[in-house]
């Protein structure tokens, strides 16, 4: 069972931007899954990715290392 | 995976949909463009499914069916195609976003007034309030047959009433229930019914299209290719070429005509009553377990939008079907406590394999009637093709859940 802790959550101005994060991770592995936007990060839906808060400095080198277009990044207790 | 987000797609079909899409885009031309058998046989499905539509809706006959590629764009285009500048518009807070914002859109940019008529905390609507939105201006009233967060069904006929009642026309967002409520154009004078046909119709995405009753001109969205006066600077005005510029998705349509073929053989009242069995089980469930709350008030309670008149005779209150118009479509949408929607619908998904959506759904006004602006809310929306051992699974995935977040 999971518990509550603090993961990392990166937020996408579109849908597609969030796919295209999906797809990379499909191909090379990037740590992390996607989610729905936490309300209290955005109440307007949409698609986020989330890590542990532990993984934060590899994401963030993926994302740059493979261009990937996002809006912000946050820290948050997620189950 | 136990799939209950239906609301958004239907994703378990009959598998012969899927085999004449394989079977269509293997075979098919361009459907009105040309003499050859390719463009024949494109030609010939898409005028079956006209027909197939036609009569599941009740209408004035295929040519009056026009497809497009959403629920979305069918409204978008009867919106812009009927109202004009200095118009006035009537709709309801029950609508989806594919109402409100080409409505706000033409408001914001000083072409037309808009009425949002409320609702209430279960969601339910006044319908004299409703009568009394009515300007002298008012040209159209916009509303959703049901909403796409609560399941409530409303009553279409008794708006269209009203909207004639002011010499207006009335265009009824049937997303959530073509295929699943029965609708009737002609008893139940509808101007323009706006469909989608991946939803209940079991067909394809990018499927959808628009029914209009004969002598209303919905003017063009769009204009270009018809196939047919190429010569003329004008697109062709009749229908349905009127409001099909373009190729067709034919191949989709293919797939469509057999998801509506389905519901016509298996029935949309008998559909209606096996989904609304499947919500009922799952909403008794759930009602039992503690800090659980469910939306809507479709199914008791003194709210007008309950006394819903069925197409071809019957009521809520009192004719040979009553009760089953009191239980809206098979919408479920729940939180728990005060848990962020977003998230029970993720340890949904990831701990248990059920699929539904969070959120706010496309509905701003409702959600804000029901004060779940913030928080969202975890709706379950149930098929034909679902289950009551699904059903079951699902009741006790939110018992866990609430016993883990409460």
């Amino acid at each position: 069972m999971r518990q509550r802790t603090i993961k990392t959550v990166v937020t996408f101005s579109t849908n597609s931007d969030a796919l295209a994060m999906e797809a990379v991770a499909r191909e090379y592995a990037v740590p992390g899954r996607i989610i729905p936007v936490p309300s209290d990060i955005d109440a307007g839906c949409g698609l986020a990715w989330c890590v542990s808060a532990d993984d934060r400095a590899t994401l963030m080198q993926a994302l740059a290392h493979h261009a990937l277009a996002y809006e912000g990044v946050f820290e948050t207790m997620l189950y | 995976m136990i799939y209950f987000d239906n609301a958004a797609t239907t994703m378990m079909k009959p598998p012969e949909v899927a085999e004449a899409v394989a079977r269509a885009i293997g075979t098919f031309g361009g459907a009105g463009r040309g003499a050859h058998a390719a463009s024949l046989d494109a030609g010939v499905t898409v005028l079956a499914a006209r027909r197939c539509l036609s009569e599941l809706l009740g209408g004035p006959g295929p040519e009056q069916v026009a497809f497009t590629g959403n629920a979305t764009e069918s409204l978008n285009g009867a919106i812009c195609g009927l109202l004009q500048r200095g118009d006035h518009a009537v709709t309801t807070a029950a609508s989806h976003n594919s109402v409100l914002r080409p409505l706000f859109r033409l408001q914001d940019a000083g072409a037309i007034d808009v009425a949002v008529v409320p609702v209430d905390a279960k969601g339910a609507l006044d319908y004299e309030a409703f009568d009394a939105a009515f300007r002298a201006d008012t040209r159209v009233a916009v509303v959703t047959h049901a909403s796409n967060l609560t399941g409530d069904v409303y009553d279409i006929a008794r708006m269209a009433e009203i909207a004639h009642s002011h010499d207006a026309l009335i265009v009824v967002d049937a997303a959530q229930t073509v295929g699943l409520v029965p609708i009737d154009v002609a008893s139940q004078r509808l101007d323009v019914v706006c469909f989608t046909g991946h939803k209940s119709l079991f067909g394809p995405q990018g499927t959808g299209g628009l029914c209009v009753a004969k002598g209303v001109e919905v003017a063009p969205f769009t204009v270009g290719g018809s196939g047919t006066h190429s010569f003329d600077r004008v697109h062709p005005r009749s229908m349905p070429e009127r409001l099909e510029a373009g190729t067709l998705n034919a191949h989709g349509i293919a797939g469509l005509l057999v998801g509506a073929d389905y519901v016509l053989s298996r029935g949309v009242r008998e559909i209606l009553l096996e989904t609304q069995a499947l919500a009922r089980r799952f909403r008794e469930g759930v009602r039992a377990v503690p800090g659980v709350t469910v939306y809507g008030g479709g199914e008791k309670g003194p709210h007008a939008s309950e006394r819903v008149r069925w197409p071809g005779g019957g009521a809520s209150d009192g004719g040979p079907n009553a009760g089953e118009a009191e239980r809206g479509i098979a919408i479920v949408a729940l939180n728990v406590g005060e848990v962020d929607s977003s998230i029970v619908a993720d340890m949904l998904g990831a701990d248990y394999g059920i699929c539904v959506r969070a959120g706010a759904h496309c509905a701003p006004l409702m959600h804000r009637a029901l004060g779940t602006d913030r928080q969202g809310a975890v709706r379950f929306s149930f098929s034909h093709f679902n289950t009551p051992d699904q059903v079951d699974a699902g009741i006790a995935a939110i018992a866990e859940i609430a016993g883990r977040v409460l």
